[in-house]
């Protein structure tokens, strides 16, 4: 392989400090309620992409779908060294689901040409479905190794290991791949005063619905295969059981876990 | 229901909506550096007296050295992000950003404005990165707030200069691999790029610091050091030159005192707020609030000035008066706050748990270098009367 044409999916999600909830109106992500800001297993997504960039040469275009300040996002992922980005933005995209998000992101990278690589993280801290890779492997037809701890390109290959709690899986593909990445892939890099400054000058190019052929009614909430009906908050913690050790604390301890069936 | 205290007390004027949004960018995103690679262990490293050359190497990769500087490898802020950067240093430690401040604005400044094209080359890039350290030398024990009584000579012998004299009170000058050295000449003050390895010379480091204890001060020693005609700063004539190179970095310490302040009343903010006397949070006293509000109001007209400066130095406007009008304003409110934040905290305040302290004795440091509170005053004095009442 020559040099890598690599796309990173990114996302921007509520902050996980900040309290994050549904809209009474239609249970959709409240986008007012939190600050905004690029998932975190995405800035790994974008660290290994650029990892990948530095040891073969190429290119890194993000893609990503969201409102118009999800542009925070990209340019965030820009200011750490990604070359270009593609953000779909659109009204009637408000509400999809994950099979038509992952059809709107495979119609989007199909508008980049001689793709090599797709690099996304496991699962978005908001949605947590942690379906997009596979469905995106699927309709783009391409091999998918998802939740590397590890990813290497050699030639036309692309190796990944694959940790799960049975052990790990070492996973081989021909490239063009779909890749998705772990908490444990990498630390993501700061931004440097250059990249930052540099990002604003990059090409952002912004794709609706009718640049990438997709008609609305195929997408949004009312044609959603899936929508949250109901939510509610989480019930606060209650206060706990207090129990002064009067040196039993130990058998004490492991008693209450006995009676949750924990031990 | 109390809401929690304000997480940014600058946030009362909103002084964020005086910032281009690459400004804000570049602010926050050295924040989000600091606070993961700088903030913690400060305390430590202040004890103990001890700089962090690894976090310089660090500090060069992400821009930060010699940031308002173009080519060679410097980033190229404008005077506003250059001060905000500034601004995030000190909110860690006053020792941090001096060292950024000698690094870029004096050592690097110097070469950049006054070097020759050979010796941008040899120097700059590396001082960039961090792969070097740089120092400045001008003050000598005899010659402080009047710098034209120095005594440092630069001698012709032949083609070759000899320098022989004292510098003193020189920041990184221990750990620095050049020294741009300032001496009398027959034909006045002229700069040298001295490397610390020349025979001849040598640095003595501060022994016993009560203030900026986490950067390295030092008496620098010229003994017959000889130095070819290439490593003087060609562009250098007189006094001015490196009066020049002080103004640049008095600039930026009139954003870094902000930050100083700005972590005290933080830090005060968040103590205040959970620590109870009599039954409830001593925020909720008017004593304090009286305090917390007086030194909020304090800061946010020192970051008004500050950045009021900083727009003037965008369009090349800013006079050596208005720099020491803000220095002057602005390290002394900041020493004040900092000071006021030790009362709120009691006892707490004096250990190194908290910093108000900590940063309380940086300023001392700060009030007096690149232009003591005096000359400052006076600068400001003359520009008013038309009077120069210190000589």
């Amino acid at each position: 392989m020559e040099t890598m044409n690599i796309v990173v999916l990114i996302k921007q999600v509520p902050d996980t400090w900040s309290e994050r909830k549904l809209t009474d109106t239609d249970h959709t992500l409240d986008r007012d309620a939190a600050d905004a800001v690029i998932d975190e297993i995405n800035e790994r997504a974008v660290e290994e992409a650029l990892l990948l960039k530095e040891a073969h040469g190429g290119k890194v275009t993000v893609v990503s779908m969201g409102p118009d300040r999800a542009t925070d996002a990209i340019r965030k992922a820009l200011s750490m060294g990604a070359d270009e980005a593609v953000h779909i933005s659109d009204a009637a995209l408000h509400g999809s689901d994950t099979i038509q998000t992952a059809k709107v992101l495979a119609s989007a990278i199909r508008t980049i040409e001689g793709v090599d690589l797709v690099v996304a993280g496991n699962e978005a801290t908001d949605g947590r479905a942690g379906a997009i890779p596979a469905m995106l492997a699927e309709l783009l037809g391409l091999p998918q190794l998802t939740h590397a701890r590890r990813v290497e390109v050699e030639g036309t290959e692309v190796r990944v290991e694959r940790e799960t709690e049975d052990g790990i899986t070492h996973l081989a593909a021909e490239l063009p791949a779909v890749v998705s990445v772990g908490e444990k892939i990498n630390e993501p890099r700061y931004p440097s005063f250059k990249g930052i400054m540099a990002a604003k000058k990059k090409p952002v190019t912004t794709l609706g619905l009718g640049d990438l052929g997709i008609d609305p009614s195929e997408v949004g909430l009312a044609a959603a295969f899936t929508s949250v009906v109901e939510s509610a908050p989480k019930p606060p913690r209650g206060a706990g059981e207090r129990v002064e050790d009067q040196g039993d604390g130990g058998v004490r301890i492991v008693e209450y876990l006995a009676a949750q069936k924990l031990v | 229901m109390a809401r929690p205290p304000m997480p940014d007390p600058l946030a009362l004027l909103d002084i964020d909506s005086l910032l281009t949004e690459e400004e804000r960018e570049i602010q926050r995103g050295l924040a989000d550096f600091l606070d993961a690679r700088a903030r913690p262990g400060v305390a430590d490293r202040f004890e103990r007296g001890v700089f962090d050359r690894d976090l310089a190497r660090e500090l060069g990769a992400f821009g930060v050295l010699g940031m308002h500087l173009t080519g060679y490898g410097c980033a190229g802020l404008g005077p506003v992000a250059y001060g905000l950067a500034c601004l995030e240093l000190e909110s860690v430690d006053s020792g941090l950003r001096s060292f950024v401040s000698v690094q870029g604005s004096l050592s690097m400044f110097s070469i950049w404005r006054y070097g020759s094209e050979e010796q941008k080359r040899e120097w700059l890039p590396r001082l960039a990165a961090g792969e070097a350290v740089g120092c400045f030398a001008l003050t000598e024990p005899d010659a402080g707030s009047d710098p034209a009584a120095m005594r440092t000579r630069a001698v012709r012998d032949g083609s070759d200069w000899v320098l022989t004299g004292t510098k003193t009170w020189i920041t990184n000058g221990g750990i620095a691999d050049v020294a741009t050295v300032w001496a009398r000449t027959e034909d006045g003050v002229r700069g040298f790029l001295v490397p610390t390895t020349a025979r001849g010379f040598r640095a003595v480091d501060v022994p016993a610091k009560l203030s900026l204890r986490a950067s390295v001060t030092s008496e620098l020693v010229l003994e017959d050091v000889r130095l070819p005609d290439t490593a003087r700063l060609p562009h250098a004539e007189g006094l001015g030159a490196p009066l020049s190179c002080l103004n640049e970095a008095r600039f930026g310490i009139v954003f870094g005192a902000v930050g100083a302040a700005r972590d005290c009343l933080r830090t005060t903010l968040d103590y205040a707020s959970t620590r109870e006397q009599f039954g409830r949070p001593i925020a909720g006293f008017q004593l304090t609030q009286a305090k917390l509000a007086d030194m909020a109001v304090s800061l946010g007209g020192c970051a008004l000035l500050a950045v009021h400066l900083g727009r003037l130095k965008e369009r090349d406007r800013l006079r050596p008066e208005q720099v020491s009008a803000g220095k002057l304003n602005n390290v002394r409110e900041a020493i004040g706050i900092a000071r006021e934040c030790r009362t709120v905290l009691g006892a707490n305040g004096v250990t190194l748990d908290y910093s108000p302290l900590r940063h309380a004795n940086n300023l001392e440091s700060v009030l007096t270098y690149e232009g003591t509170a005096e000359v400052h005053t006076l600068t400001i004095g003359r520009a008013l009367t038309g009077i120069a009442a210190f000589r």
